[in-house]
C-alpha cells in the first residue's frame, strides 16, 4: 500500500510545525497582513491548522461553501487573486523551509490552489 | 461496547457505540459549537466534571487544558458514563471572609481572603468574587500557592464601577464573600526550569504575574524572568520596592518599571511596558510569554511576542476587560 500525502508530509507532527512558519510569514507581509487585524490569535491559527491540514491530504471535511462563508467578508474589503497568490507563496516557502521534497510541495499547492475559486467568492 | 449515560446540566443523553459525543449531543438537539469535527478547530470543547476523559480526546489541547479535564466532543468516544459541562463550573465553590485590606497606591487596594475551603489552584488563575446580591466580578489571584486558603487580590478602583467602588469603600474586614472555581489558563507550568519567562502587564495585570515569578521562583525556575510592569504616571506603578528587591535576592529575576505618560523618571523606563520589553528582546523563540492588563496591550504583544519567534501554545494571556469583567 503505499502512503498518502498526509503521511509522507509526516502527519500532524509537520502540521504543528508548518503552522507557526506559515502563520509568521502571512502577518509578516503588509501586502495581507490587513486582512488578520483585530482576529483572535488562536481561533486564528486554529484555522490555519485545519486548513493546512486539508491542504496536507489529511482529515477533513472542508467543503466549498465552508470556505466561501469564511471568506465572504474579506471579499468585501478587497480579497483577490494578489492575495491568495501572496498565500499561496507562503505556503510554498514554508513547506521549503521545513525542506520537504519539492514533489510533496507540488502537491500540496495544488490541493491548496483548487480552493482559489471559493476563497475568492467566484 | 455499551451505551454510556452522559450528563449535561439537567440533560441526559445516551451515547451509542462508536459514537462520537459531539454527534450524540447534537442529535438531541443541543447546541454545541462546532466546526471541523475532526480535533482541529478546537470550538466543540467541553469539561468533564468526573475523572479523566479519554485521553484520545484530548489530543492537541494545551497542558493547562488538559490537567482540567477539558476534552474535545468529536474526538471522544466515552468509555464509561461522564458527567460534563460547557466550559467551568458555574456554581461557587465556597465562602470567603474578608481579612485585610490594603492600599498599594491611590488607586489599586489588595483585598485578602480567607476561604471555608481550601482551593486547588495555580498563581496567576482567576476567581468569581460575588456579593451578597449576585453582583459579581472576575479578579486574578495574586499570591501563589503556598498560602493554603488565604488569597489576595488588587482590585483597582474604576470610577462607575459597581463592584470595585464598593470593596473600596463599603467592604469590611469580617465581610464574607462567594467564590468561585479558580479558572483561567495563565499560570505557571512547572516542568520546564530552563526556559526563559518574559512577563508583560499594565496596571493591576501585576498581580497575577507576581504569583507566577514568586511560584516560578518558589519552584527553582532556573531560566531568566523578565517582568515589564507599566502605567500611565507614577502613581499608577506599586509594588517596586518589592519587585527591587525580589531582583536583588534572584539573579534570573530581571524587572523594568515603564511609565508612558508625564514627567520623566531616572530609574523608571520610558514608554509603554510592552514597546519597552519588545526594544528589549527581541528573539523570543523557545521563551514563554504572559500577557495580562488592558486588551489592546494584550493583543499588541500576543502578535509582537508571535513575530519575535515565541510559539502561539507558549503564549499565555489574561485581558482585562472592564465592561465585560463579570465573565458571563
Amino acid at each position: 500500500m503505499t502512503e498518502s500525502l498526509y503521511e509522507q508530509l509526516g502527519g500532524e507532527a509537520a502540521v504543528n510545525a508548518a503552522v507557526d512558519i506559515f502563520y509568521r510569514r502571512v502577518l509578516n507581509d503588509y501586502r495581507i497582513n490587513r486582512f488578520f487585524d483585530n482576529v483572535d490569535m488562536e481561533e486564528q491559527a486554529a484555522k490555519q491548522k485545519a486548513f493546512l491540514t486539508m491542504a496536507f491530504g489529511g482529515p477533513n471535511n472542508y467543503t466549498g461553501a465552508d470556505m466561501r462563508q469564511a471568506h465572504a467578508k474579506l471579499v468585501k474589503k478587497g480579497l483577490d487573486d494578489s492575495h491568495f497568490d501572496a498565500v499561496m507563496e507562503h505556503l510554498s516557502g514554508t513547506l521549503e523551509e521545513l525542506n520537504l521534497p519539492q514533489d510533496l510541495i507540488g502537491q500540496v499547492a495544488a490541493i491548496a490552489e483548487s480552493t482559489r475559486e471559493d476563497v475568492l467568492g467566484r | 461496547m455499551t451505551v454510556r449515560k452522559i450528563k449535561l446540566d439537567e440533560q441526559t443523553v445516551l451515547c451509542q457505540p462508536d459514537e462520537p459525543l459531539l454527534d450524540s449531543l447534537l442529535r438531541e438537539n443541543i447546541e454545541i459549537s462546532h466546526g471541523c469535527r475532526q480535533g482541529a478547530c478546537q470550538s466543540c470543547m467541553l469539561r468533564s466534571l468526573k475523572g479523566k476523559p479519554p485521553a484520545e480526546a484530548q489530543h492537541g489541547l494545551k497542558e493547562g487544558l488538559k490537567r482540567q479535564n477539558y476534552f474535545l466532543a468529536c474526538l471522544c468516544y466515552p468509555q464509561q458514563d461522564m458527567e460534563i459541562a460547557y466550559s467551568h463550573h458555574r456554581d461557587y465553590v465556597t465562602y470567603a471572609t474578608v481579612k485585610a485590606k490594603q492600599m498599594l497606591n491611590p488607586e489599586i487596594m489588595q483585598l485578602v481572603i480567607e476561604t471555608d475551603e481550601g482551593l486547588d489552584y495555580y498563581a496567576g488563575q482567576f476567581v468569581n468574587l460575588k456579593r451578597e446580591d449576585g453582583l459579581t466580578r472576575s479578579y486574578s489571584i495574586a499570591n501563589h500557592r503556598m498560602h493554603g486558603r488565604q488569597l489576595s487580590f488588587h482590585v483597582r478602583r474604576l470610577s462607575g464601577g459597581q463592584f470595585s467602588e464598593w470593596a473600596h469603600q463599603e467592604l469590611q474586614v469580617g465581610d464574607r464573600l462567594a467564590v468561585s472555581e479558580p479558572q483561567g489558563l495563565c499560570y505557571y507550568q512547572p516542568g520546564q526550569p530552563e526556559q526563559n519567562l518574559l512577563l508583560i502587564g499594565t496596571g493591576s495585570g501585576l498581580a497575577p504575574l507576581a504569583g507566577i515569578i514568586s511560584e516560578a521562583l518558589h519552584d527553582g525556575h532556573r531560566g531568566d524572568i523578565h517582568l515589564y510592569h507599566g502605567s500611565s504616571d507614577l502613581n499608577g506603578l506599586y509594588w517596586v520596592e518589592e519587585m527591587r528587591s525580589l531582583q536583588q535576592r534572584y539573579a534570573n529575576f530581571h524587572y523594568t518599571p515603564c511609565i508612558s505618560r508625564g514627567e520623566p523618571n531616572p530609574d523608571k523606563a520610558r514608554g509603554r511596558a510592552h514597546e519597552v520589553a519588545f526594544k528589549d528582546l527581541t528573539a523570543l523563540k523557545g521563551w514563554r510569554v504572559y500577557l495580562c492588563g488592558h486588551p489592546d496591550m494584550v493583543a499588541a504583544s500576543k502578535r509582537q511576542a508571535f513575530m519575535a519567534g515565541a510559539s502561539l501554545s507558549d503564549i499565555y494571556a489574561d485581558a482585562f476587560h472592564v465592561a465585560s469583567s463579570s465573565v458571563d
